[in-house]
């Protein structure tokens, strides 16, 4: 028996009661974690972009298109490598209509674009010999032969549970009807903010059976010779089409990822906001507990004193004790978090991440909340008077 | 030699704005080796002296010197430290804690001395069969009875050695039989260990073991 094992059979005197204010530290530590973690998630959304692009928007709003006839203007201007076509198609899988995924449509100069992001990791194979655009993977030639074709992220099959040549349908809602796909090639994200919840298609699909020739596309993605010129070749586009029905606005790929998360509004302050509330919430929770804790033994800390425990003892056993209901707990809820969240599905953000970094704030908050709340029990039982605490047994 | 030597100590409390006197100017002497039965009406200041002598309390004015050492100059800590030497501190109603085992409970004033676990237990086990509890050392308080609780607190009192035992009515809340074995286990430890006991009690025929019995009425000394 020594001081530490003392603190213990405290902690198992009112079991439930010790129970109960760990497993709430332990539910607010998961879910600051958590909510640190889709904040985290939404940062690391916007450097999925890469500095060798730059996207095309028109300058009014995302949701306004651009003209087709835009694309060989784009090549034409020195530094830029490679002009792809993309257009958001919003569909969902009717079998599962909650289940959200992203879906784009890409010209065949597309999926060459993001080479350095993305892997082909399984594809069918191609009915005979096809003509790849430059720089395509030849795995995709079954991909390039069928109009209807589709590439598959490997997180969504497995979630969907779909298979290589499987044909699946997607229900249109910004383009209506139902969209039959074959599944015949999927990728896997080279870094994990690129993520691999998406499915792509062909643009001329979408342009003939959604579109009905109206000569529009959603966004260009400009593929940069030298990232240097970055700067130089937005304001070239963006004064090119300054004047048109359609101007642009054009920006690097992380900033416009960071304009599509500033589309949640304040919900990332909100977010914040909720996870200060449920630590300060269980502050006052583990507080309460620990002052009624120490109120029921006042007489004990009494003996104690009496026997030749010092205040400082007696102060150090209040905050250790305090310390382990909320480190237990914290660290229970952190991991909890980690390895229980890890990888869940955010719609068209990456996967949800959940930093070691978070966990230490968290196991730390629970540290800080461990000693606030001990603090004031603490010092009032170092601080009994030893007759007074005495007399409450009578 | 004086073991205990109490000199014209007052002890005032205050209950707001007025001043409750308990002691007023007493002085005792107690002898190394004595058995001093404190006896007295309620309220006359018994519990306060030996409080005093124990060093649980501060005397308003006076001095005290326990054991050779004068109480008066030492802060908090060394008075903690003091106490955990010298003094065994035995109560009415046991206070043992309810959670911790007889062997645990009698460990407790150990833990504030630099030694092994195993010599922690094993000095715990010797009082303990001292008191003649040695197979009740794994029982919680709750599973003994109210002597048993009492003889283990008397092991918790003497396990780290103290030359002073103060017991506060050891036998007031113990039937005749039980109470006649804890004071036999007093004047024991007194007789063969050379305790210096101070006990404070109402009942007369508990004061017939003491070698001395000292009436306070109203904070002083009476005949």
């Amino acid at each position: 028996m020594n001081l530490l094992a003392l603190v213990f059979v405290n902690l198992g005197r009112n079991k439930i009661r010790t129970a109960l204010t760990l497993m709430s530290v332990m539910v607010a530590l998961f879910l600051f974690c958590a909510l640190r973690g889709v904040l985290d998630t939404l940062q690391e959304s916007i450097k999925a972009g890469a500095e060798t692009r730059l996207v095309v928007r028109n300058a009014v709003s995302l949701v306004q298109p651009l003209p087709q006839s835009y694309k060989p203007r784009l090549e034409a201007i020195p530094g830029v490598a490679r002009v792809a076509k993309s257009n958001w198609f919003g569909g969902q899988d009717p079998n599962d209509a909650k289940g959200f995924f992203a879906q784009f449509a890409g010209d065949d100069d597309y999926i060459p674009i993001y080479n350095d992001d993305v892997e082909i990791v399984e594809a069918s194979a191609a009915p005979g010999p096809v003509a790849l655009p430059r720089g395509a993977d030849p795995r995709l030639a079954a991909y390039y032969a069928e109009q209807t074709a589709c590439i598959v992220g490997r997180e969504l099959m497995t979630r969907k549970g779909w298979k290589l040549g499987q044909t699946i349908t997607i229900s249109g809602t910004i383009y209506p009807g139902d969209w039959p796909m074959t599944i015949r090639a999927v990728y896997r994200a080279k870094q994990k903010n690129f993520g691999e919840q998406t499915l792509l298609f062909h643009y001329t699909y979408l342009e003939q059976k959604g579109m009905g020739g109206s000569g529009l596309v959603g966004i260009y993605i400009l593929q940069l010779a030298d990232p240097q010129r970055a700067g130089d070749i937005a304001k070239t586009v963006d004064a090119m089409f300054l004047n048109s029905s359609f101007a642009t606005l054009t920006e690097s790929s992380q900033a416009f990822q960071a304009g599509f998360v500033s589309m949640y509004g304040n919900v990332p302050f909100l977010i914040g906001l909720l996870g200060i509330a449920v630590v300060f919430a269980i502050l006052l929770v583990a507080a309460n507990t620990m002052v009624m804790a120490m109120r029921e033994r006042v007489s004990e800390f009494g003996v104690l004193k009496t026997l030749g425990f010092e205040d400082g003892t007696i102060f150090t056993m209040v905050l250790v004790e305090a310390a382990i209901i909320t480190l237990g707990g914290g660290i229970v809820g952190a991991l909890a978090a980690k390895y229980m969240l890890a990888g869940v599905n955010l719609g068209f953000l990456p996967p949800l991440t959940i930093y070691w970094s978070t966990i230490a704030t968290g196991i730390v908050i629970a540290l800080v909340i461990g000693a606030v709340s001990g603090l004031v029990p603490a010092w009032q039982a170092s601080r009994l008077v030893i007759v007074d605490a005495l007399r409450r047994v009578d | 030699m004086v073991m205990v030597d109490v000199r014209n100590v007052r002890k005032v409390y205050r209950r707001d704005t007025q001043e409750v006197p308990v002691l007023d100017g007493l002085s005792i002497a107690i002898d190394e080796g004595d058995f001093v039965g404190l006896m007295g009406p309620s309220g006359s200041g018994k519990t306060t002296l030996l409080n005093l002598i124990g060093g649980i309390d501060r005397p308003t004015s006076g001095e005290l010197t326990v054991a050779g050492q004068a109480l008066g100059p030492l802060g908090g800590r060394a008075l903690a430290k003091w106490r955990s030497r010298t003094i065994g501190y035995i109560f009415q109603l046991y206070n043992l804690i309810p959670v911790l085992t007889a062997e645990q409970n009698v460990e407790l004033p150990l833990m504030l001395v630099r030694m092994s676990g195993k010599e922690r237990r094993d000095r715990a086990r010797h009082a303990l069969g001292i008191v003649g509890l040695a197979d009740r050392v794994k029982h919680f308080p709750r599973q003994l009875s109210g002597g048993q609780e009492q003889r283990v607190a008397i092991a918790r009192a003497i396990v780290s050695d103290p030359r002073v035992l103060l017991a506060d009515e050891p036998t007031g809340d113990l039937d005749r039989k039980s109470g006649d074995e804890i004071l036999e286990l007093l004047a024991r430890l007194n007789r063969e260990h050379q305790k210096t006991i101070v006990m404070v009690t109402h009942d007369s025929h508990a004061a017939e073991r003491a070698h001395r019995v000292v009436h306070l009425d109203k904070g002083v000394l009476s005949a």
